[in-house]
C-alpha cells in the first residue's frame, strides 16, 4: 500500500485548486486521482466565456480556465494519476483506484472529496413517453459537440431554464439547429441571469416559465414534445396542452453532488444539498475526509468552487500538522448509513459543535455546523426570488450578522463571511430571510 | 437468390432462441429472422425478469407443466450458458380472510402442478424472510428466481450461432408462399415455404447483414413472432387468433435500495387482470423493479409511458415498500404482453403450439406471454418434439451446450480484478462509473458474435448506461468506440432500431 499525505478525488476545478493552495501552504505529498484522460472536469466542454471574472478578474473559457490551475499544478509538480477511477474510500482513508497500469489502494491521511456532480435526467423527473433517440441532458450534448464533434439534432426544445440549458440554447443555434423554445416548471428562471440575457434574448429564444414537458413522443427518434402549463404545485394543467415538434429534447434540471463514493466511506449527506454535511472546515462526518466544490454544493460559479477548495486547503493544512481537527465522532453514533432519512441536518452537530438552522426561505446552508474556532464562509441559496431582502443570522435573540440584498434570487449562491468573533455563544445559529 | 434453410425460426425472442438454441444439437441447416436489430427487443426484454415457479397456471395447461419444467431444469441451463441466476424465493402477500383463501387456492394449484416446497406462511416468517415486505400471510415459493433476461436471450441465441444457426436482423417477414407440393398434388412431397422479407436499412447500411439476401426458403417455419405471431400465422393460413396487447409499465429503483428487499414479494392475484399485480422484483443485476401495471393498448408497438400509470406506480410502491422515494426512480421502461384473451374476458388463455394439416411443417406459437420466459426451453423441446415427429432428427456431432459471456468486472474479487487489469489494461478503464463496467466489456459487447451494432446492444449486454446517471458520463464514450470499432460515421449510430439515429453528423467537417 502506497502512503500519501493527501488524496484528492477527482482532477476538476476543486480538486486542482486544492491542490495548488496545499502545495503552496508547504503540504509536499499530494496525489490527485482523476479518472478522465485529461485533467480539468467539466470545463473541458465548456467552450463558452465568462469563467474567471471573480477569481482573475478577466474572462475566460473554461479551458483556458482550468488550464491555469493545470500549468500552475505540473509547475509544482503535483501528481495527478489521470485515466484513474476511484473504486472505493474507506472510512480509514484507504482509497482504491483502477486504470489500465494496474489497480491500487492507497493509503491517505487526509482525503479531498471533490468528484463533482452529475445531471438530474428525463428519468428522474419522471416526463411520461416514450424512451427514444433524441433526448439528451445539456452536459451530454454539451460533450457530443463541444468535445466529440458530434451533432445532435436540428430542432430542440428545452427543459429547464438551468445554465448548462441555456448556453446550450445558444450553442446549438450557433450550430444552426433551431431552439424553439426554453421551458421551466418554476415560476422562476434557474439559470443566472446574464446567461438568460446572452443565450435567450439575444437569439429570440422564448422562456416559458411555469411549464413542462408531459410527453415525448416519436417511436425511434423524438417526433416532438407536449408542454403544459403547470399550478402552483407544479402540476400540469389540463386543457393547456401544446405540441411542439422537435427532433431534439435537452434536459437542463439540475445537477446532483456525486457522493457514492463518499457514502462509501460513511460520510452523511445533507438531503437539502444531497452533499456530505460539513463543518467550518469543509471536514466531512467522517474524520479526515474534506469535501469541496460541486461535490460539496452546486455552485453557481466555477471561481467559488476555486475559493471554497482554496479554503478547504488551509483547513486540510491545518489538519495535517495533528492529524486532527476538532472533528465530531460518529463513529460512536448508531447512524451508520445515509439511507436514514435525516430532515434537520443541523440535529447531526454533536455537542462540541454549533448547529446552523435556515427558515423555510432558504434553500440550506453551508455549512451545517460550525465549531465556533475559525472564521468561515456561510453559502445559502433562498428558495424563491425577492427583491429588497435582508439575510438575518441570529443567536436566540441576538442578531450577529445582517445582510442586506437588493435581489436574492435561487440561481445565485450567496456567500456571508463570518467571523468567528461575531458569535455570541454556544446556541444554535438561525439564518432567516426577510423580505417585503 | 434464396437461401435455403432445412428451419426458419421467425422472430429472436427468448422463444426463438430457445428453439435456435435447441434445434441446433441436430443436423439442420437453421436460420432466425428478427425484425429488429437485435435479440430480446420486445416482450422478452421488457418484463420482471423472474423464474416462475408454476403456481400461477391452470393445472393440466402447458402453461404449468412449461412453468415448473423450465423452473426446475434452470441452475443447468444458466451454468451451460454462463448466466446470472440466483433462486432468491419469492412471496405473495396478503391481508384479509379473502387474500387468504386465493393463497390457499394458489398453493393448492402449484402443489397439483408438482411446484416443489410451496408453504403458506405467516407475518413473522414473512418478516424473517422478507424484513421491509407488509403482509399478514404469504404463500411463499423457495424455487422462485431472477435472472437477466437480455442476457439469457443473448445467451441462447449466441449458443445458437456458434452451433451454426445464421442470425438475420433488420428482415421483417411481409410475406410466406408454399410451394413443393402443388406440383403433383401429392402430399408425401415435402412441402417448402417460400419467405419474403423486407428491410429497414439498405444492405449498404446494415452492417448486421452479413449478407443481402431478403429471401429465403425452407422445409420448416417455426412462428416465435410474440406480438406479431398472430400476423406471420395468417400468412401460414391460420387466422384463428389475435394478439390483444396488454401494456405494462415499471420503475427502475437505485440500487442502494436494494439492501430493503431480499426476493420477489407480488400481491394476491386478481383473475381477470391481465398480469400479476403490481409488484416488487429485485434484479439479479442489484437493482429493483416495480410494476408492472396492465392496461389493454390499440399499437403493438407503443412503448410510451403514461403520467397516470407512473403516478400510481409511486402510490402503490411506496405503500408496499416503504423504502422507496420519488428521488430512488432511475429509469421506467414498459413491455407488451401479447395476450390471447381480450380485455373483456380477462384473465389468461394456455399457450397456442400447432402445427396444422393444412399448413404441414409450419408450427406456430401464439400467446406466448408469462410464463413464457421461465417456459422458453421446455417450449423449444416441444417443437423439437413436433419436427423429430416427421423426419429422422440425426444429433449434431458438434454441438457444445456450452458458452461464456462477458466477464463482469464488478462482480470479481479485488484480486481476480488486479490480474484481469495485469492481463488486459482495457479492464483497469472505468468507462462506466455508475456500473463498474470497464472498457474491456464495453469493447467484448461491441463485438457481439451476432454482430449488433446499436447503442442499446451495448447497453443490455453489460449494463453501462443502465445506472443511475443513465449514461450522463459513459454515454459519449461508449459512443466513440462503436464508431471507431464498427467504422461508423455519427449519423449512422442507432440506438435500439431502425430510424432510431442518436445524430444528424458531424458539427464540423474537419
Amino acid at each position: 500500500m502506497t502512503a500519501h499525505d493527501v488524496i484528492i478525488i477527482g482532477g476538476g476545478p476543486a480538486g486542482l485548486a486544492a491542490a495548488i493552495e496545499l502545495k503552496r501552504l508547504g503540504v509536499a505529498d499530494i496525489l490527485i486521482l482523476e479518472r478522465e484522460k485529461d485533467p480539468g472536469g467539466i470545463l473541458r466542454q465548456c467552450i463558452h466565456d465568462g469563467f474567471g471574472l471573480h477569481r482573475f478578474n478577466e474572462s475566460l473559457s473554461g479551458p483556458e480556465y482550468a488550464a491555469r490551475f493545470i500549468d500552475q499544478a505540473k509547475e509544482m509538480e503535483i501528481e495527478c494519476l489521470t485515466n484513474t477511477s476511484v473504486l472505493e474510500i474507506t472510512s480509514g482513508k484507504q482509497v482504491t483506484a483502477a486504470s489500465p497500469q494496474g489497480m491500487t489502494t492507497y493509503q491517505a491521511r487526509a482525503v479531498v472529496l471533490a468528484m463533482g456532480c452529475r445531471e438530474r435526467t428525463r428519468e428522474a423527473i419522471r416526463i411520461p413517453g416514450s424512451r427514444l433517440a433524441g433526448v439528451y441532458t445539456a452536459g451530454v450534448a454539451q460533450s457530443y459537440l463541444n468535445l466529440k464533434n458530434i451533432m445532435i439534432g436540428r430542432s430542440a426544445v428545452i427543459l429547464g431554464s438551468g445554465d448548462i440549458g441555456l448556453i446550450m440554447a445558444r450553442r446549438l443555434t450557433l450550430e444552426g439547429a433551431q431552439v424553439k423554445a426554453v421551458f421551466e416548471i418554476q415560476p422562476h428562471a434557474n439559470g443566472l441571469p446574464r446567461n438568460i440575457e446572452q443565450c435567450l434574448n439575444d437569439f429570440n429564444i422564448p422562456l416559458f416559465l411555469s411549464h413542462t414537458v408531459t410527453n415525448i413522443k416519436g417511436r425511434n427518434r423524438l417526433e416532438g414534445v407536449t408542454v403544459s402549463q403547470v399550478d402552483d404545485n407544479l402540476r400540469p394543467i389540463p386543457g393547456t396542452e401544446k405540441d411542439y415538434a422537435c427532433d431534439t429534447l435537452i434536459i437542463s434540471v439540475g445537477l446532483i453532488p456525486e457522493n457514492e463514493l463518499s457514502e462509501m466511506a460513511g460520510v452523511i449527506l445533507d438531503p437539502r444539498t444531497h452533499g456530505p454535511i460539513v463543518d467550518e472546515n469543509y471536514q466531512t462526518t467522517v474524520s479526515g475526509i474534506f469535501a469541496a466544490g460541486n461535490v460539496l454544493q452546486v455552485h453557481d460559479l466555477v471561481d467559488f468552487v476555486s475559493l471554497e477548495a482554496e479554503r478547504l486547503a488551509m483547513s486540510v493544512a491545518g489538519y495535517l500538522e495533528t492529524d486532527t481537527l476538532l472533528s465530531a465522532d460518529f463513529s460512536k453514533d448508531s447512524i451508520k448509513t445515509s439511507t436514514k432519512k435525516i430532515n434537520k441536518p443541523a440535529d447531526f452537530a454533536p455537542a462540541e459543535f454549533i448547529p446552523i438552522e435556515a427558515d423555510q426561505s432558504i434553500a440550506f446552508t453551508v455549512p451545517q455546523y460550525v465549531s465556533g474556532q475559525a472564521d468561515f464562509i456561510l453559502s445559502l441559496r433562498v428558495r424563491h426570488p425577492v427583491r429588497n431582502c435582508q439575510i438575518v443570522l441570529q443567536q436566540g435573540d441576538q442578531i450577529i450578522r445582517s445582510v442586506k440584498l437588493r435581489k436574492a434570487i435561487p440561481a445565485e449562491m450567496i456567500q456571508i463571511p463570518i467571523k468567528s468573533g461575531d458569535l455570541v455563544s454556544r446556541e444554535k445559529i438561525t439564518a432567516v430571510l426577510e423580505y417585503e | 437468390m434464396a437461401q435455403t434453410y432445412d428451419v426458419i425460426i421467425i422472430g429472436g425472442g427468448v422463444v426463438g432462441s430457445a428453439i435456435a438454441r435447441e434445434l441446433s444439437r441436430y443436423k439442420l441447416k437453421i436460420a432466425v429472422l428478427e425484425k429488429e436489430l437485435d435479440v430480446c427487443t420486445e416482450t422478452s426484454g421488457r418484463n420482471s425478469a423472474v423464474l416462475h415457479a408454476g403456481f400461477n397456471n391452470r393445472p393440466g395447461s402447458l402453461m404449468a407443466k412449461f412453468c415448473v419444467e423450465g423452473n426446475l431444469g434452470f441452475d443447468r441451463t444458466a451454468r451451460e450458458l454462463d448466466i446470472p441466476f440466483k433462486r432468491t424465493g419469492k412471496v405473495v402477500v396478503g391481508f384479509d380472510e379473502e387474500d387468504l383463501a386465493g393463497l390457499k387456492a394458489l398453493k393448492d394449484q402449484g402443489d397439483r402442478n408438482g411446484c416443489p416446497d410451496l408453504e403458506l406462511i405467516d407475518h413473522n416468517r414473512i418478516k424473517e424472510l422478507a424484513p421491509f415486505i407488509d403482509g399478514e400471510f404469504a404463500l411463499y415459493s423457495p424455487m422462485t428466481g431472477i435472472l437477466n433476461t437480455f442476457i439469457y436471450t443473448i445467451a441462447l441465441a449466441e449458443n445458437a450461432h456458434q452451433n451454426g444457426v445464421d442470425y438475420f436482423f433488420d428482415r421483417e417477414v411481409t410475406s410466406i408462399a408454399r410451394t413443393g407440393q402443388s406440383m403433383t398434388g401429392i402430399h408425401r412431397v415435402s412441402p417448402e415455404y417460400e419467405i419474403q422479407t423486407k428491410y429497414g436499412m439498405s444492405p449498404e447500411q446494415n452492417s448486421l447483414s452479413r449478407t443481402p439476401y431478403d429471401h429465403f426458403r425452407s422445409r420448416w417455419v417455426i412462428n416465435s413472432a410474440g406480438l406479431n405471431a398472430d400476423v406471420i400465422a395468417r400468412m401460414l393460413g391460420n387466422s384463428d387468433y389475435t394478439i390483444y396487447p396488454c401494456r405494462g409499465e415499471y420503475f427502475i429503483l437505485d440500487r442502494k435500495l436494494a439492501p430493503y428487499l431480499t426476493m420477489p414479494a407480488y400481491p394476491v392475484p386478481n383473475a381477470k387482470a391481465g398480469g400479476l399485480g403490481i409488484h416488487l422484483t429485485p434484479t439479479i443485476d442489484g437493482t429493483i423493479l416495480i410494476g408492472p401495471s396492465a392496461e389493454y393498448i390499440d399499437a403493438k408497438d407503443d412503448y410510451a409511458s403514461t403520467q397516470s400509470v407512473m403516478d400510481l406506480l409511486i402510490e402503490d410502491g411506496a405503500r408496499i415498500f416503504p423504502p422507496l422515494q420519488a428521488n430512488s426512480i432511475i429509469r421506467s421502461y414498459t413491455g407488451i404482453r401479447p395476450k390471447l384473451v381480450s380485455k373483456n374476458k380477462g384473465g389468461y388463455a394456455d399457450f397456442v403450439i400447432e402445427e396444422r394439416n393444412t399448413y404441414p411443417q409450419a408450427v406456430n406459437l401464439i400467446g406466448i406471454e408469462s410464463p413464457g420466459l421461465t417456459s422458453s426451453l421446455p417450449i423449444a423441446r416441444r417443437v423439437v418434439e413436433m419436427i423429430g415427429q416427421k423426419e429422422d432428427l440425426q444429433s449434431n456431432p458438434d454441438f457444445d451446450p456450452n458458452r461464456k459471456g462477458i466477464l463482469c468486472f464488478k462482480d470479481q474479487t479485488r484480486d481476480i480484478q488486479r490480474s484481469l487489469i495485469q492481463s488486459n489494461p482495457n479492464y483497469g478503464e472505468i468507462i462506466c462509473r455508475c456500473e463498474t463496467v470497464t472498457r474491456a466489456e464495453i469493447l467484448a459487447a461491441i463485438r457481439n458474435p451476432l454482430g449488433v451494432a446499436t447503442l442499446s446492444g451495448i447497453k443490455v449486454r453489460t449494463r453501462a448506461m443502465m445506472g443511475r446517471c443513465q449514461g450522463g458520463y459513459c454515454q459519449t464514450r461508449i459512443t466513440e468506440l462503436l464508431m471507431k470499432e464498427k467504422n461508423l460515421q455519427p449519423q449512422d449510430v442507432l440506438y435500439l432500431r431502425n430510424s432510431s439515429n442518436m445524430f444528424t453528423g458531424r458539427v464540423r467537417d474537419i
